[in-house]
């Protein structure tokens, strides 16, 4: 009785004190609160405390009528408030409230809650849900407001307030998230095209991800914090190439004022801490460098595993004529003219199956189709190894030309090697494909294999071109000897023996860009890096613009006149390429990783390179191709660029990480110079910045006797989980036979 | 409106801003006296994010609530919201099911089948080729064996669909919502939290 005087407080209270309540509301507030306690008068006393629960169960019992019974509904809601009326004020003696009634209020406060919730699921009429949304949640802020009476009462409302606050955070943080994405409209606009492309397109925005993280922290503090440029030799350009340091070949070539800059790992000095702030500029180096990628390791990872849930159990063609039947339909097509593409490809893929489908009950011809795919194989094998050998081919001549100096040749001697490569990514792709209508398989498998090829195939390229780059290293390491001894002489020669040897002497003031230079094997290597990107790029660019816009504006007007039907027959328009875009986006990813220690400015470019790409990639895809005629579900491939994007990742870093475990660093350039090894700057924290303990701490953690077993142990817990899981696996898919057979009587 | 009510206002004004000006004699723009008022079927199959459909008279049909396509402005929004991006997969496929199931019998029979290939295809496959995709369907997706898709074989088997949830069965932009909003005197902030 206490309590329900206390509600009609309550409810008084919250009605007063909404500001924007208005008649209709309270009236009906009004109304359904003495609908309610009318209800709990009863079930009191029947039902002896057992609160709102009668009520909860009667509504759940409306709950599955449908349409038609909404009358009945508010009939009974009517008979209900007849009852009512007359004991709605009868009582209002004090009562206390038990610990065993208050715990059940609660639990129906949080009940109506999670209808709440729940309720924009169930299959009602509007109306309805309209109607009990309503009463759950007057229900659920008058008993909020009463059940805060009694012990702990501020301490409830703050509770309850905060979740409320938390869960409103949330939203706009989804909102706010779902707003960041980019591209996210151009993403909708293209589906009415063709749905398909969608996954290229997320494709973009993960690779994205990636970029942001490793540049900007390092080259703005660099550029904040340290010394500008012409201050010091490794910052400025010799006196030498000054001449040409600002011609657009120069720079397009990325050497010049381009080498050193911030771009290039080259201009970052080794000064222990710079600036004010005295900040670690070498080994934030390293651990940015070290930490982006083991980031990108667990992204990837990450996104694995998201995927492998979605996909779950079951296999591929178990539905196949059910969700052709039902889902081939886009629901967005708003355009005639997509419409009849839409009714056309459906059709044709319907006859496909069917055809597919009768083939399978006729018996195959096993023995040729086995010799064709063999020797398809076999003349796949014979492009990759060609490839291999003419890139090795080429880049042995262009170490031949940079002997003789490069001046000597031309622009296509110069840029020899990346033109090979490039070009060899563009045919190469066609090839297999022409060698894989050989093979008959299905469109999946087939795109499988053809993936699979293409991938080898640019493997083989990355790595031959990286031993180039390693003989490279070997000769520059060779040239710093030379350097080094050079640099003694002309040390000696500045203060011409005025002063005797072994004596020290105040320092003579030079211009940095006189003072002798050593190679820099390091801006070497991001230079070439950089360079393969743009060149790339370029190929992308130019593929698209001639391969996709020039095509159709070819097919289109010249198909007046010409002798046969320029549409359907060859060329046609064409179709978006979502291998190839996909393996080119994948190891342009793969180039970035491996770079980026070397060039910190290389991310950057990537992001603008990836922006553009984008842009140019929808308007083609807008303007000049046509839908796939085949429908097949692209979707299951996902985990598979994933597990493809995860071993380039695992490739790329090995050539960074070898360089910086076995490769001496230049004497004098870049944030590690003078050292003998990359990794030792955190050996050099680790005296100098750390207590003592912790230097000894990580000296004992890092014995082989403790390494080992730790690998050990690791080794066996990964043989452990995935024993598990299969068990899980084959646990799961006896449930599911259990079910199916249930099902069947 | 708080800021999430703000765009459950703004989708409210546009739906109802669609509805009326399909009719703008009959509908009218206060809601307050809840009127009793329905648009033909007609009408509404003709509004551009359904016209080019093949199954745009199902689909009305699911949402009226006597099954002759006529609808009311919550309808309306019911059809909108179901059909949007942010509904529930579970909410998606009973309505999908009530969609092909021409002769509503809660069965999706053959006949119904029939039905649905040859509004995807415009009639292009032979009568052989019906019969057999039909068949198949029914080989792949009934589960208890009488012949016909049940809700629950149907749910079955459009639950893995990897092509059904995303960006397919989805109109653009409208966001579910329960509304109150489009009328001032309905604005109320605690109750359309949803």
């Amino acid at each position: 009785r206490n309590r329900r005087a206390q509600r009609k407080q309550a409810g008084n209270e919250d009605s007063d004190s909404d500001g924007e309540s208005c008649k209709n509301k309270k009236n009906r507030a009004n109304q359904i609160s003495k609908q309610q306690e009318p209800d709990e008068d009863e079930e009191e006393d029947n039902k002896g405390g057992r609160k709102g629960r009668g009520k909860n169960e009667t509504k759940q019992e409306k709950k599955p009528d449908e349409k038609g019974k909404k009358e009945k509904d508010n009939k009974k809601k009517k008979d209900k408030k007849k009852k009512g009326s007359s004991s709605s004020d009868s009582d209002s003696e004090e009562e206390p409230i038990t610990e065993e009634e208050l715990a059940k209020l609660k639990e129906e406060v949080e009940e109506k809650k999670k209808l709440i919730a729940t309720l924009r699921n169930k299959p009602w009429q509007m109306k309805k849900k309209l109607d009990v949304l309503k009463e759950a949640q007057l229900f659920v802020e008058k008993f909020e407001g009463a059940l805060g009476k009694g012990k702990g009462k501020k301490f409830y409302a703050y509770k309850v307030m905060m979740t409320k606050k938390w869960m409103k955070f949330q939203r706009d943080f989804e909102n706010f998230k779902t707003a960041c994405i980019p591209w996210e409209m151009k993403i909708k606009e293209i589906e009415s095209k063709a749905v398909v492309h969608i996954y290229i397109l997320y494709f973009w925005l993960l690779v994205f991800c990636f970029e942001q993280l490793s540049t900007f922290i390092i080259l703005w503090l660099q550029v904040l914090m340290g010394k500008p440029y012409g201050t010091l030799p490794r910052k400025t350009v010799p006196r030498a190439e000054e001449r040409t340091a600002m011609n657009f070949a120069t720079l397009w070539d990325f050497s010049g004022l381009a080498q050193y800059s911030v771009l290039f790992y080259g201009y970052y000095n080794n000064q222990r801490t710079i600036g004010w702030l005295k900040f670690r500029m070498p080994l934030s180096y390293f651990l940015v460098g070290v930490g982006t990628i083991a980031y990108s390791y667990m992204v990837v990872i990450r996104t694995m595993a998201r995927n492998a849930n979605e996909e779950g159990g079951g296999d591929d063609t178990s539905f196949n004529f059910s969700w052709k039947m039902f889902t081939s339909w886009d629901y967005l097509i708003g355009n005639p003219e997509t419409a009849d593409n839409k009714f056309a490809s459906i059709t044709t893929s319907f006859k496909e199956a069917i055809v597919e489908e009768q083939e399978n009950r006729k018996e195959e011809n096993i023995h040729l189709t086995r010799f064709l795919r063999v020797l398809a194989n076999f003349l796949a094998l014979c492009t990759l190894a060609g490839s291999g050998y003419l890139i090795y081919f080429v880049v042995r001549r262009s170490q031949k030309f940079a002997l003789e100096g490069l001046d000597n040749y031309g622009w296509w001697e110069r840029n020899e090697v990346n033109m090979v490569m490039s070009l060899l990514g563009m045919f190469c792709p066609t090839l297999f494909d022409v060698i894989s209508s050989l093979e008959n398989y299905h469109p999946r498998i087939a795109l499988r294999w053809q993936l699979g090829r293409i991938f080898a195939l640019f493997l083989g390229n990355l790595y031959t071109f990286i031993i180039a780059l390693m003989d490279e290293i070997n000769l520059k390491l060779e040239e710093e000897k030379i350097v080094k001894y050079n640099m003694t002489i002309w040390e000696a020669s500045l203060y011409n023996g005025t002063i005797p040897e072994n004596a020290t002497a105040p320092p003579i003031q030079v211009d940095p860009a006189d003072v002798p230079r050593g190679p820099c094997w390091e801006t070497m290597v991001g230079q070439e890096f950089v360079r393969l990107t743009i060149s790339d790029t370029m190929t992308t660019y130019i593929t698209i613009i001639v391969g996709d816009f020039l095509r159709a504006v070819f097919v289109r007007f010249f198909n007046y006149c010409w002798c046969w039907d320029l549409e359907y027959g060859f060329p046609s328009y064409s179709e978006f390429d979502i291998s190839g875009n996909v393996l080119g986006l994948i190891f342009n990813q793969g180039m970035i990783w491996m770079g980026s220690f070397y060039a910190p400015g290389l991310p950057a470019i990537n992001v603008f390179r990836l922006h553009t790409s984008m842009y140019l990639q929808c308007w083609a895809v807008m303007c000049c191709n046509v839908p796939h005629e085949r429908v097949f579900k692209a979707s299951r491939s996902n985990n598979f660029y994933m597990a493809m994007l995860l071993f380039i990742l695992f490739l790329s870093t090995l050539p960074a990480v070898y360089t910086i475990v076995s490769i001496p660093p230049s004497f004098d350039c870049g944030p590690f110079s003078g050292k003998i090894r990359m990794f030792e700057v955190i050996s050099e924290t680790l005296e100098n910045d750390f207590p003592s303990w912790f230097g000894k701490v990580f000296s004992y953690a890092s014995n082989p006797g403790l390494i080992l077993p730790f690998i050990l142990l690791m080794v066996l817990s990964i043989y452990y989980l995935n024993a598990t899981s299969k068990t899980y696996k084959e646990a799961n898919l006896d449930l599911k036979k259990k079910l199916q057979s249930v099902r069947m009587p | 409106c708080g800021s999430d009510n703000l765009i459950n206002c703004m989708t409210g004004c546009l739906l109802h801003g669609r509805y009326h000006e399909m009719a703008p004699n009959i509908v009218p723009m206060d809601y307050t006296k809840d009127p009793d008022v329905k648009l033909p079927i007609q009408l509404i199959i003709n509004m551009p994010e359904l016209k080019e459909n093949p199954f745009k008279e199902r689909i009305v049909e699911a949402f009226s609530e006597d099954g002759d396509g006529n609808l009311s402005f919550n309808d309306f929004v019911d059809m909108f919201s179901v059909l949007s991006e942010m509904a529930p997969r579970e909410l998606k496929a009973i309505y999908a099911f009530k969609i092909y199931d021409f002769n509503t019998d809660n069965f999706i029979c053959k006949s119904d089948l029939e039905k649905t290939l040859n509004k995807l295809t415009r009639e292009e496959l032979t009568a052989e080729e019906i019969t057999l995709v039909c068949e198949k369907v029914i080989e792949e997706a009934d589960m208890d064996g009488d012949g016909k898709l049940a809700f629950a074989d149907f749910e079955n088997m459009i639950s893995k669909a990897p092509d059904f949830l995303r960006y397919k069965n989805c109109l653009k932009n409208y966001q579910m919502f329960f509304l109150y909003i489009f009328c001032s005197s309905w604005k109320d902030d605690g109750l359309a939290k949803c």
